[in-house]
């Protein structure tokens, strides 16, 4: 089950610009650390997310090991119209997770 | 209505004047106040607190049936809102029929064996600290209260004997560091009081959640001590020690910590 | 317990781990020729802001924003950050429009040890403007038994 925290506001004036905020549960191994029998545990991250407004893509975010574990991601988007913010990351091992706000645009 | 917005304003002074009074009678200090401006803000923040990520897995759970009993958490004690509220300032507690003091993860489990016939959840696993976190944080805010209970002393008092006993090749007692050197730098880092207030915490160190015994073990460790089997009743006694030692703080269940 | 056998007990705790593989500023410096190419870069209008004094290198929050009017003719298309000490030199690049109305990212990220961090915008004129920090990574103490 995808666990995600998103934070964004369910109504804004139009042409306002609104801060969504999505943290999601991920260990963002780096394939850089031995385990415990000395063996590195190999890499496992989120490599990208990606945000967009009913379909328009507005935000695309290429990750390295970098991202610290459950990582959290804050940018802005300007309130054109009402609709769906869909929220996406993928990484290794397959990893995909979507996630849907909606917001009401006035 | 602007007289009674007037009440209310005043009231909120009055009852934040009487807070900082408080803070100012009471010199004790929360490991987030040790902490720099980012990390509070990061425990503060709902949708930046890794740890509500955990709190949000527990209240899946909560509603999940398990065992052969088929019951969910929720069919026996509701929301945990209400039932739950107030449950964690008050752990470790003997539970009923028994003997010896158990704390917020020994309760859940007993109520996996015993309600709900199912296998216990092993100890740091997910399930257990995500459970943990969703009804610590229906404590959050209320003051740590331990239970007025005489059969807790004797526990309570062997607590405070390992708190204050030197331990490990360093041959430092917990005391020496957290009530001596507090305040104090350990290398960079500011050594905190030691009030369990906000478990389980999201210790960056860890990048995950944990429980207090995983804390108090990486102390052990760090004094080069043996530290405790994974459920040792010294755990247990140590943590009815800290708690009293923390009675009437208020709780931050999930915590943020370095 | 006097003070030097606390301090002399202690300092053992913090033993530093060697880490093996490493970015060095030479690789982020190439890491930074490959997304801007021979054009200049000019140290203004973007704003790297971390804590001051880093208390685990494990979540380290860090916000960039850049001056723009994020509008379809003047805007930021891109914000990259780059490390000159982790294993390797890029930490994130992301991809922005006049859709996002203010240039500004927020995320946290990993840091092996007390370093530089550059971060770079490209603006739509295709020009290229950064800022840079040096921050200061302090050890956990009494850590868990290696893993």
């Amino acid at each position: 089950m995808a666990n995600v925290l998103v934070n964004a506001p369910k109504t804004a004036k139009r042409g306002s610009v609104v801060e969504i905020k999505a943290l999601i549960m991920h260990p963002m191994e780096t394939g850089f650390r031995p385990g415990t029998m000395g063996k590195i545990i190999p890499r496992n991250i989120i490599e990208r997310f990606t945000a967009t407004w009913n379909g328009t893509e507005i935000f695309d975010m290429e990750m390295s090991p970098a991202i610290a574990a459950n990582p959290f991601v804050s940018f802005f988007a300007v309130a054109s119209e009402s609709g769906t913010v869909g929220l996406r990351w993928t990484g290794d091992e397959g990893f995909v997770v979507e996630e849907r706000v909606v917001i009401a645009v006035e | 209505m602007r007289a009674l917005h007037f009440g209310i304003g005043l009231a909120i002074i009055f009852a934040a004047s009487w807070a900082a009074a408080q803070v100012g009678a009471d010199k004790r200090r929360s490991g987030t106040q040790d902490m720099g401006e980012a990390l509070q803000k990061m425990q503060d923040d709902d949708t930046a607190n890794p740890g509500m990520l955990f709190v949000q897995l527990g209240s899946q759970s909560w509603a999940k049936k398990a065992g052969t009993a088929d019951k969910s958490c929720a069919d026996c004690h509701g929301n945990a809102g209400t039932s739950m509220k107030g449950v964690a300032a008050r752990y470790p507690a003997i539970p009923k029929g028994a003997e010896a003091p158990v704390d917020l993860d020994g309760r859940i489990n007993l109520c996996r064996t015993e309600n709900q016939k199912a296998e216990r959840l092993p100890p740091e696993s997910r399930e257990l600290l995500a459970l943990e976190a969703y009804v610590a944080h229906q404590s959050r805010g209320l003051p740590i209260a331990p239970p007025a209970d005489p059969r807790l002393d004797a526990f309570r008092d062997q607590g405070a004997a390992i708190y204050r006993a030197r331990q490990g090749q360093l041959n430092l007692s917990c005391a020496i560091c957290h009530d001596d050197n507090a305040g104090r730098k350990l290398a960079g880092v500011t050594i905190p009081e030691a009030h369990p207030t906000g478990y389980p915490i999201y210790r960056l160190e860890w990048q995950t959640l944990g429980s207090l015994k995983r804390r108090l073990r990486n102390c052990l460790v760090g004094i080069r001590a043996e530290p405790y089997a994974s459920e040792a009743p010294e755990y247990v006694m140590l943590e009815l020690f800290l708690m009293d030692r923390a009675k009437g703080m208020v709780l931050e269940a999930p915590g943020v910590r370095p | 317990m006097d003070r030097r056998r606390f301090l002399v007990g202690t300092a053992a705790i913090v033993v530093v781990p060697l880490g093996s593989a490493s970015a060095t500023p030479e690789a982020m410096a190439e890491a930074i020729r490959k997304v801007v190419g021979d054009s200049a870069v000019t140290e203004s209008r973007v704003t790297l802001d971390l804590p001051p004094l880093i208390e685990n290198g494990n979540t380290v929050p860090l916000v960039v924003s850049v001056e723009s009017p994020m509008t379809v003719a003047d805007h930021v298309k891109a914000i990259h950050v780059f490390n000159e000490k982790n294993p390797q030199p890029n930490v994130f690049s992301a991809r922005l429009s006049a859709r996002n109305g203010r240039a500004a990212i927020g995320t946290r990220i990993k840091l092996g040890d007390s370093q530089k961090i550059v971060a770079i915008a490209e603006t739509s004129d295709g020009r290229f403007w950064s800022a840079s920090a040096d921050v200061i990574v302090t050890l956990a103490a009494c850590l868990e038994e290696s893993t």
